[in-house]
């Protein structure tokens, strides 16, 4: 049988933490060799396994991938996340970036200077409260199904549910006015390997803390 | 038989001219609705026709696309330019994502105050010679073909060779040092599509200059 995906990645959520819970709902085992130090980056940059010098890698199936979005979309590929055709995957892929954004807001705020980070976090709220959550809750009123796209799970489904928990994290009311994400969110965290994920001692990272980011300065030193 | 792509973005490059290039070398004709002013932008807005508020975004196929990314996958799959199967999309995807992080920088590099421009443009010269350029002439070593997957053309390549173009632009003769790179654009430039979209009067946008920077300030802000 093939080997389990090996993931190469700080011990931290940063730009891994979407593969892990695309990987969970899968429910494929996967193993994570934790980057530490600055060492650790350095030898395989060297090894020349990291195409752009930059983590996250994957090796799966043979390849060494680099890029969220193409370890994403492979294992999206690969496990009949990423829609029926050509036309399902646009919306996947549509709602999939519009995420990506706020996603990336949230990974870089907590290395902000002090007032940056309040003044982003005020704009993660909104962009959420405003832009984000009612485009999706729209989707979900004007079909009316379980799932964002093709009445079945898909990878937008479940990174819109792990940013509904990241945005929480902001706001614990932050999804007060959206019953339908509400439902989604019930749904995909009721499913036996999401459950398993979001129990403590998973696989799933910790929000971040002063510690982590030193550590992470350290390893990719900024 | 669908009409053409329509696209909405202003007059400019920005994050629209990678999906110019691609359907230009795919040769598919299409049409663009350019936004002028900040109402154009809210009427769009306000007749529900941007999913995030946001452009780009193209009308084909009955969809109204948002998302650069989500613009391109979906071109590249309709014309065949994404690889026969889920590895070769792997590899095109982690090119074409370099591609983008690097595009990112240049897209961004016209519209940033005047004291941060020189270290802006040092970093693009460093990271395009050093870390992504000499990562694309390694693949095309490695394989010795004439594209960089499956001995095909792909977006991947179209990426690419629209990226040297917009580097060479910023820091002349770059190219010359990546030999592969170098033959890799003059193949894919003299592809009948990508030559016409390189001649004069094509509908490929110029490099931002200062009026181009007001008038996106003016609609985006």
């Amino acid at each position: 049988m093939a080997e389990k995906p090996l993931f190469h990645y700080d011990e931290a959520r940063g730009r891994m933490e979407s593969v892990r819970w695309l990987l969970a709902a899968a429910g494929v085992e996967y193993e994570e060799k934790f980057i530490h130090t600055n060492e650790d980056l350095e030898k395989l940059r060297s090894d020349g396994v990291l195409m752009f010098q930059q983590v996250p890698m994957v090796e799966v199936d043979g390849m060494k991938l680099v890029q969220t979005r193409a370890i994403m979309n492979y294992f999206s590929s690969k496990y009949n996340l990423y829609g029926k055709d050509m036309k399902e995957r646009a919306l996947i892929d549509m709602y999939s970036e519009g995420l990506a954004d706020l996603n990336e807001m949230f990974i870089l705020y907590p290395f902000d200077p002090p007032g940056v980070k309040e003044a982003n976090i005020a704009l993660m709220k909104e962009k959420a409260t405003n832009r984000y959550f009612p485009a999706f809750e729209k989707v979900f009123e004007s079909h009316g199904q379980d799932y964002l796209v093709g009445n079945k799970l898909s990878k937008a489904d479940v990174h819109l549910v792990e940013m509904i928990y990241n945005m929480e994290e902001l706001d614990t009311n932050i999804l007060a006015n959206f019953p339908l994400l509400q439902a989604l969110k019930t749904r995909i965290s009721d499913m036996p390997t999401i459950k398993k994920f979001l129990q403590p001692g998973s696989q799933r990272q910790p929000p971040v803390d002063e510690k982590s980011i030193q550590k992470t300065r350290k390893i990719f030193k900024f | 038989m669908p009409g053409k792509p329509v696209l909405h973005y202003f007059d400019g490059r920005g994050r629209m001219e990678p999906i110019r290039w691609l359907l230009a070398a795919a040769g598919v004709e299409f049409e663009e609705n350019f936004l002028k002013t900040r109402d154009d932008l809210a009427r769009l807005r306000s007749d529900g026709s941007l999913m995030f508020e946001q452009v780009p975004m193209v009308e084909i196929d009955g969809m109204k696309l948002v998302q650069t990314k989500a613009i391109l996958n979906y071109i590249a799959t309709k014309y065949n330019l994404y690889g026969k199967d889920m590895k070769e999309r792997a590899l095109i995807d982690m090119y074409a994502e370099g591609v983008a992080d690097l595009e990112l920088m240049v897209l961004y590099y016209p519209y940033m105050p005047p004291g941060e421009k020189e270290a802006s443009l040092a970093k693009i010269k460093d990271k395009a010679r050093n870390r992504y350029f000499p990562a694309y002439e390694k693949v095309l070593k490695s394989h010795g073909q004439d594209y960089l997957v499956g001995n095909k053309l792909s977006r991947a390549d179209v990426s690419l060779v629209e990226l040297l173009y917009h580097v060479e632009e910023m820091d002349p003769g770059i190219v010359d040092n990546f030999p592969l790179l170098k033959a890799l654009r003059t193949r894919v430039s003299n592809l009948p599509t990508v030559k016409k979209f390189l001649q004069p009067g094509s509908q490929r946008k110029p490099f931002d200059d200062e009026k181009c920077v007001e008038s996106a300030k003016k609609i985006f802000s």
